[in-house]
C-alpha cells in the first residue's frame, strides 16, 4: 500500500468535502453520485493508478474515461486533490469561461481524457483508448467508470461484446451500481438484474464488492489488472449520497446541489462521519 | 472555356471513360496509407469489403478493428483510437454511419476533436435497389453542422483516392461521402485537388452552377451542351462542403449574377442550403438547387432514380434555361 488505510479515508472525506463546496458554489450540478463514488476515486488515483500528474499526458499512464460524465464533480475533486490543477478551480465548476465543464471536456481540464455526458460513448472511447496501448506495446490499463443506469444504452452492450471478442485483459469497467436513475430505482425504470450473471454470461471478469471499503476496492482493482484475456467487470455498491445522511438513497438529491444550509450540515455529516471512521480499527471499520 | 486542370482529354465523351466507384478510390488510397503512415488504422461494421475496407484489412490485419454490426460503438472505439494517438477510418454506408450514430460523431469525435475520419459509401440515389432506407440523402446536412468537422463529397475515383491521403494529413474530424455505383472517371492523376479549394473547372460569364460528389460530371456535361447553345456556364467543383470555398463561389455569382447548385442529396440543408447561406450574406444572386426535393427515394438502377427524381445533367440544363 502507497497509503495507510486512514490516509485514504482522509483523502476520501477530503474530496467529499469539496465537492459539497463545488456543487455550492455552481448552484447546480449532481450531489449524490458523486458523493457515492468518492472511495472508489481515492483508491484508484492514490492507490492504484499509474500516473503523473504533474505530466497528464505521459505515454505509460493508466487511463481514467467517465462515461457517466455527470459524475465529474468527483474527478474533478480527485483530480485537484491529486494536483492535477489547483483546488481554486473547484470554485468555478459549471461557471462561464470554468475549466470544469458541467460535463467533462477533455480538452478543457488536465487529467480528463474523454469529454461525456450523453451515455454509453466513454465506454467505447475506452475501448478504443486501450487498443491503441495494445497496438503500441505500452501494457497501461485503462479504466472506464459507468453509471448503473448507464446500462439501459445499447451502445454499452455493443461495447460488451466487443471487448470479449477482442480479450482486453488491459481493461476494467467499474459500474456505480447504486440502484437510482433521474426517474427512479433503477429496477424500476429498467431493471438490470441479475447483472453480475449478465456479465458472466458475456464472458467478462466479475467482481462484486462494497464501493465504500477501500481496501476492498484495492483488492478488487489488483485482482482485475492480474485477470489475463478477457475484460474485468467490477460491480460496486455504492449509496448514493454517501457520507450524509439526509441525501444517502435519496432519487432526489441525484440532480440537484445543496443551499448554504444543506452544505453546512453535509460537511458537518461529513466531519461525525471521518471521526466515527477513525476511531474504528481494521476491517471493523467496514462491519 | 476550360482551365488546366488536366482532365480527362477525352471528358467529353462519357462512353468512352472509365467508369469506377468512388469508394474503389477510398480502398486503393487506404491501402497505400497503410503503408506510407504507420498509425492509420481501420474499423468496419460488417461491411468491410463494400466500403472497399478489405484492400487494407487485408495488407493489414493487426490494424483492422471489425466492430460487427454497431456503428455506435464503432464510432466511439474510432474516437479513443484517435485521443490516443491513432489516425482511424471508420467506414460503413452512409445510411448508418453518420446516420445512426450521429450522436457519438458530435459527441465522441467532434466536441473531443478526435482525428477520426468518417467515411460513408453508398450515400445517395446510386445505391440503386435497395431503396428508400439505403439511400442516405440527409448526410450532408447532419455533418457540415457539426463544429469541428471538415466534410468531403469527391467527384470520381480519383479525386476520391486523393480526398483519401489528404484527411489523413491533416488533423481533426472528417466526414467523406463516396458512392457505390461506377461514375465516369473524367479527372486524372494529375488534376489538382486541394481540400477546402474549390476547383473552377469550366470558366463562364452567365451562370454558375456549383456541383459536388457524381454531380460535377454531369454539370460538365450541361456546360458542353449550352455552350454549344451560346450559354456560357461556369462550373465549381465543391468537393468540400465544410468549411466552404466561400470566396470562390462569391466571386464567380458576381461575374455570372446566377447559381445553380448540385447535389445528389436533398436539396435542404445540403450543398443548396450551403451554398445559399454564403450567397445571401455575400452577394445574392438569383438561384436554383438541383437534388431530391424532400422525399424519399425507392427501388430501381441508379439512372433511373436520378431521372425520377430530377438528379441528371438535363435538370441541371433546365435549371439553368429558366434562371437566366
Amino acid at each position: 500500500m502507497k497509503h495507510s488505510q486512514q490516509e485514504l479515508i482522509q483523502k476520501a472525506y477530503d474530496i467529499r468535502k469539496d465537492i459539497i463546496d463545488m456543487l455550492l458554489a455552481a448552484g447546480s450540478g449532481h450531489s449524490a453520485g458523486p458523493l457515492g463514488l468518492a472511495d472508489i476515486f481515492t483508491a484508484l488515483y492514490f492507490e492504484v493508478l499509474n500516473h503523473d500528474p504533474k505530466n497528464p499526458k505521459w505515454e505509460q499512464r493508466d487511463k481514467v474515461v467517465v462515461s457517466n460524465g455527470h459524475v465529474c464533480p468527483v474527478w474533478y475533486a480527485t483530480l485537484a486533490n491529486a494536483g492535477y490543477f489547483p483546488k481554486e478551480w473547484l470554485k468555478t465548476l459549471r461557471k462561464i469561461d470554468s475549466k470544469l465543464q458541467g460535463h467533462p471536456n477533455r480538452l478543457d481540464t488536465p487529467g480528463v481524457e474523454n469529454s461525456s455526458g450523453p451515455l454509453g460513448q466513454g465506454f467505447s472511447q475506452a475501448i478504443g483508448m486501450a487498443l491503441a496501448d495494445q497496438l503500441d506495446g505500452r501494457t497501461s490499463q485503462t479504466y472506464v467508470f459507468l453509471g448503473d443506469g448507464e446500462l439501459d444504452e445499447g451502445q454499452c452492450w455493443e461495447a460488451i461484446m466487443f471487448a470479449v471478442g477482442k480479450k482486453m485483459s488491459h481493461l476494467t469497467a467499474i459500474v456505480d451500481r447504486n440502484n437510482i436513475q433521474i426517474d427512479g430505482h433503477t429496477e424500476d425504470v429498467m431493471p438490470l438484474e441479475n447483472l453480475a450473471e449478465k456479465f458472466e454470461a458475456f464472458n467478462w471478469n466479475v467482481q462484486e464488492i462494497d464501493g465504500h471499503n477501500i481496501d476492498a476496492i484495492v483488492d478488487a482493482l489488483n485482482q482485475a489488472k492480474s485477470v489475463w484475456g478477457k475484460p474485468s467487470v467490477i460491480i460496486a455498491n455504492t449509496i448514493p449520497g454517501m457520507g450524509v445522511d439526509f441525501m444517502e438513497w435519496k432519487p432526489e438529491w441525484h440532480g440537484k446541489p445543496p443551499n448554504k444550509e444543506e452544505a453546512a450540515e453535509a460537511r458537518q455529516d461529513l466531519k461525525n462521519e471521518l471521526e466515527r471512521l477513525r476511531t474504528l480499527k481494521g476491517n471493523i471499520l467496514y462491519e | 472555356m476550360i482551365p488546366d486542370y488536366k482532365l480527362q482529354y477525352n471528358w467529353q465523351d462519357k462512353n468512352s471513360l472509365e467508369h469506377k466507384p468512388t469508394r474503389d478510390g477510398y480502398g486503393v488510397g487506404l491501402e497505400e496509407l497503410g503503408y506510407q503512415m504507420p498509425d492509420v488504422v481501420a474499423l468496419s461494421a460488417d461491411l468491410t469489403e463494400s466500403t472497399r475496407t478489405n484492400l487494407f484489412a487485408d495488407t493489414f490485419p493487426d490494424r483492422f478493428f471489425q466492430t460487427g454490426i454497431a456503428e455506435q460503438n464503432m464510432m466511439g472505439i474510432a474516437a479513443g483510437l484517435a485521443i490516443n494517438g491513432k489516425i482511424p477510418f471508420a467506414a460503413s454506408y452512409s445510411a448508418f454511419s453518420p446516420g445512426r450514430n450521429w450522436d457519438q460523431l458530435r459527441v465522441s469525435v467532434c466536441y473531443s476533436k478526435a482525428n477520426v475520419k468518417v467515411v460513408s459509401t453508398h450515400a445517395g440515389l446510386t445505391v440503386g435497389p435497395d431503396g428508400a432506407t439505403h439511400q442516405a440523402l440527409e448526410d450532408i446536412a447532419i455533418t457540415r453542422v457539426l463544429p469541428n468537422l471538415t466534410v468531403v463529397v469527391p467527384s470520381d475515383y480519383h479525386e476520391a483516392r486523393k480526398a483519401t491521403h489528404q484527411i489523413a494529413r491533416m488533423d481533426g474530424p472528417v466526414y467523406m461521402r463516396l458512392g457505390r455505383s461506377k461514375t465516369p472517371i473524367y479527372t486524372s492523376d494529375e488534376t489538382y485537388f486541394e481540400l477546402g479549394k474549390a476547383n473552377v473547372l469550366y470558366v463562364g460569364t452567365d451562370v454558375t452552377v456549383v456541383a459536388c460528389g457524381i454531380m460535377v460530371y454531369e454539370a460538365l456535361m450541361a456546360a458542353n451542351e449550352l455552350a454549344g447553345k451560346g450559354i456560357s456556364v461556369e462550373v465549381i467543383n465543391c468537393h468540400t462542403i465544410k468549411p466552404i470555398d466561400a470566396e470562390t463561389i462569391v466571386q464567380s455569382a458576381h461575374k455570372t449574377g446566377a447559381v445553380v447548385t448540385a447535389e445528389e442529396h436533398q436539396i435542404n440543408g445540403g450543398l443548396g442550403g450551403a451554398v445559399a447561406e454564403v450567397l445571401a450574406e455575400h452577394n445574392p444572386v438569383p438561384m436554383k438547387r438541383v437534388g431530391v426535393k424532400d422525399t424519399f427515394g425507392e427501388s430501381g438502377t441508379p439512372d433511373e432514380l436520378l431521372r425520377k427524381y430530377g438528379v441528371t445533367k438535363n435538370d441541371i440544363v433546365n435549371a439553368i434555361t429558366s434562371l437566366i
